[in-house]
């Protein structure tokens, strides 16, 4: 079947040495903004030519977008999201780092209702796991800590305050790793 | 030929108001030609660089009214550059210097300059009706000329244009001589609204029938307006958010119930739905009934309007409606000719949209619907074709399921068979959108049932060049193709060159078209322009090496008979 080009059948063979950006262990799609890529259709492809059946993704948020898709207008869109904005508050994008990797990645703080749902995205996006939480002790069981650095500048353990006090005073957030978090997680 | 005189002939033309009948009737002789280009009125240019003003002028010497197209359909998506082209000034400029009486300029997706309007106001004594939609590039200076000059002015229609607001007194620049204007429609500017100086123009225009406000006019304002305006047969709520209990909000309920003229209804800016009920004693009047923008209006009180609509003809909604919602619009509104579902939630997974429940409930209860514009999650082909069966009156169809390339939810086949049914069905179907996974199968349907079909959105579907070849060789009264993220290459481009004469425009984005295919096409076809929009890199796509194979990212082509356009920016080339 005559699909894309002679590249896609290099891509599927090469998948693991692939150059891409992102993690490894990261499936994300690649937003078709600036470049040539047609990435999100031709990763659909490849599904049904291998299992015969694509499956409907179980979408974490936030979603990667293409460009001009829903095909809205512009103006409609401006109108719409700037009331949702107004009544759910503005999307807060704060940086996230983790403690030896390569690249930094942001997130929605808004698309996020507990802190359940936003350790569940991180560990999903890095690969890890943060562990249990206790009140007193911090997390427990691992070697990640998420920490955060709020409004006075100062770093703090997430978990600690209310969830939309946490929204509204967190800069940005940093994966702790190893002795360094030991000092900051462990009952302190 | 001619057994009347001319002037008889004319007369008799005078009664032919589409412009696509005058052209057929300037094609019968010469004779026709001649009485015919000198008594049309109203002249529509569906593609503003398929002719020049010259042109225009030498052909159509005594036009009172212009519509003119720019920008391609999907610069709606932000997929054409703002700086890509569709200037009006050269045009205004034109008209001005051959002293045409114009009365009413009507522009779609074109760029307008304060310098233009004002140009236009100062150049035109009988100027009467501007209707900007979609369109950018001007601010309320540009409206306050319009206001301060056109001694005659009966219409200003601003339809989701993207204005400048510098919230100067445009509105007061209307002077107190002014009193014929029968719309006004200002729902799309952003910033504050001088109430006085509307209310007096609104008081001082007995003429108003249409009356569309921006977020900035609050509900004692509207309600005083509505007092002063009993006649209004559209009005466009701007904000709406009051204590039920107030006085003003006792105001409008009296004041609503005076407009027994009320016929269409839209906005809701902001709106607190429980104030809804105020509208309920006119809402039986209501033909149209615009919600679109209302993200407030959800649930019950949205649910209790529609119940009080039963005459409703034309129903813009956003999904968060749901498909209880639109079984009760299927249940209430017997009279709809065309829907519009609009998606609420634009950047995720949403919480309620409609679904495949939704369109099939609308189309059983709803037997004169013809239009409809639907964005849901999932789709079934099953029902698709029980749509099919249930209104084969169908003249544009449009379905976006929201995620691309989904299939059937249901069976998880390609979505053919549905998308089949429709336009086996829909004999008259002049507009078509596709959505969700679609193979080349699809496109054999259309082109083997469509022959009516003059418009055709596809995204991320088929699978090779057979696909567009079919909708090519099929569809004979095609006229705009747009095709985006879809394998189709240059076989396809170049299968029937003269095909594109037929047509006013194709679009390609980031499909398999490559730049030697254009080239080839543009040597083919010198009466088209052949468009490649390049914005990532200002060099030409020569001096990357490996030219002829490089695939084009956004080709536009269209007929033209002026030739390459002189206002070309650095990133589209023009082969």
């Amino acid at each position: 079947m005559e699909k894309v080009g002679v590249y896609d059948d290099e891509l599927v063979n090469l998948k693991a040495t692939e150059l891409r950006l992102g993690l490894p262990g990261t499936e994300e799609k690649v937003s078709c903004g600036k470049s040539n890529k047609r990435a999100l259709p031709n990763d659909t492809e490849k599904d049904i030519e291998s299992t015969g059946k694509t499956e409907t993704e179980t979408a974490s948020p936030p979603k990667a977008q293409i460009v001009g898709w829903p095909p809205v207008r512009s103006y409609r869109k401006n109108n719409i999201q700037t009331k949702k904005n107004e009544s759910e508050g503005q999307g807060n994008y704060v940086k996230v780092s983790m403690d030896g990797a390569p690249y930094l990645r942001k997130i929605d703080l808004t698309m996020y209702k507990q802190y359940p749902e936003l350790m569940k995205s991180l560990e999903n996006m890095f690969k890890f796991s943060v562990g249990e939480y206790f009140e007193r002790e911090g997390y427990k069981g691992s070697d990640f800590v998420p920490t955060y650095e709020d409004k006075d500048g100062d770093w703090m353990l997430v978990g600690d305050v209310p969830w939309e006090m946490f929204v509204s005073s967190c800069k940005r957030l940093r994966i702790m790793k190893g002795s360094e978090a030991k000092g900051l997680g462990c009952g302190v | 030929m001619n057994y009347f005189p001319d002037e008889v002939i004319e007369h008799v033309f005078d009664f032919v108001t589409s412009h696509k009948d005058r052209n057929t009737i300037s094609l019968v002789c010469k004779s026709w030609y001649k009485i015919e280009r000198f008594s049309r009125q109203q002249v529509f240019i569906g593609n503003c660089y398929a002719i020049n003003p010259e042109r225009l002028l030498r052909r159509f010497p005594c036009f009172k009214s212009l519509t003119l197209k720019g920008k391609p359909h999907f610069a709606d998506f932000n997929l054409v550059p703002h700086e890509w082209g569709g200037f009006v000034q050269p045009w205004i400029e034109a008209l001005a210097r051959g002293r045409v009486g114009l009365e009413e300029l009507r522009l779609k997706r074109m760029v307008v300059t304060d310098e233009s309007l004002e140009l236009l106001s100062r150049s035109f004594a009988s100027f009467k009706s501007l209707v900007l939609v979609s369109c950018e590039g001007f601010t309320t200076d540009g409206l306050a000329s319009i206001a301060a000059n056109c001694r005659h002015l009966q219409e200003l229609d601003l339809q989701e244009n993207e204005i400048d607001d510098h919230r100067g007194q445009w509105l007061s620049c209307f002077p107190d001589t002014c009193t014929t204007l029968v719309t006004l429609n200002f729902a799309c500017l952003e910033g504050e609204t001088n109430l006085v100086a509307l209310e007096r123009l609104v008081a001082r225009s007995p003429n108003l029938k249409s009356l569309k406000l921006n977020r900035a006019v609050p509900l004692d304002a509207l309600a005083r307006l509505m007092l002063c305006a009993p006649q209004i047969v559209d009005l466009g709520v701007g904000s709406y958010e009051n204590d039920p209990d107030s006085e003003s909000y006792l105001k409008l309920k009296a004041a609503i119930k005076k407009c027994t003229s009320l016929r269409s209804l839209s906005g809701f800016l902001e709106a607190a739905p429980h104030c809804l009920s105020a509208f309920h004693p006119i809402c039986h009047n209501l033909t149209s009934l615009n919600l679109s923008y209302a993200a407030e209006i959800h649930g019950s009180h949205l649910i209790k309007l529609i119940q009080h609509c039963k005459n409703l003809q034309r129903l813009w909604i956003l999904d968060s409606i749901g498909d209880n919602g639109l079984e009760v619009v299927a249940s209430t509104c017997k009279e709809l000719q065309e829907l519009r579902v609009f998606p609420c939630d634009l950047v995720g997974v949403g919480d309620t949209t409609v679904t495949e429940e939704g369109l099939v409930a609308i189309s059983a209860g709803c037997p004169k619907l013809h239009s409809i514009l639907y964005f849901c999650n999932q789709m079934t082909n099953a029902a698709l074709i029980i749509v099919a069966k249930n209104c084969p009156n169908f003249i544009r169809f449009r379905l976006c399921i929201l995620e691309p390339n989904k299939p059937d939810h249901e069976t998880s086949q390609p979505l053919d068979e549905g998308f089949g049914a429709i336009v086996k069905a829909c004999k008259s179907l002049r507009r078509l959108s596709v959505s969700g996974l679609l193979t080349d199968q699809v496109f054999y349907y259309i082109g083997m049932y469509a022959n009516q079909l003059e418009m055709l959105s596809i995204a991320f579907a088929g699978d090779t060049d057979k696909g567009m070849l079919s909708v090519l060789n099929g569809c004979k009264k095609m006229r705009k193709l747009e095709i985006r993220d879809s394998p189709f290459g240059d076989k396809a481009l170049l299968a029937d060159v003269n095909k594109y004469e037929t047509m006013r425009s194709l679009w390609m984005s980031s499909c398999e078209v490559t730049l030697s295919g254009c080239k080839r096409l543009a040597q083919k076809a010198p009466w088209l322009n052949v468009e490649i929009i390049n914005e990532n890199d200002n060099n030409r796509m020569e001096q990357n090496g490996h030219e002829g194979r490089q695939k084009v990212d956004k080709m536009y082509l269209y007929r033209t008979v002026v030739g390459t356009r002189m206002d070309v920016p650095p990133f589209v080339w023009i082969l």
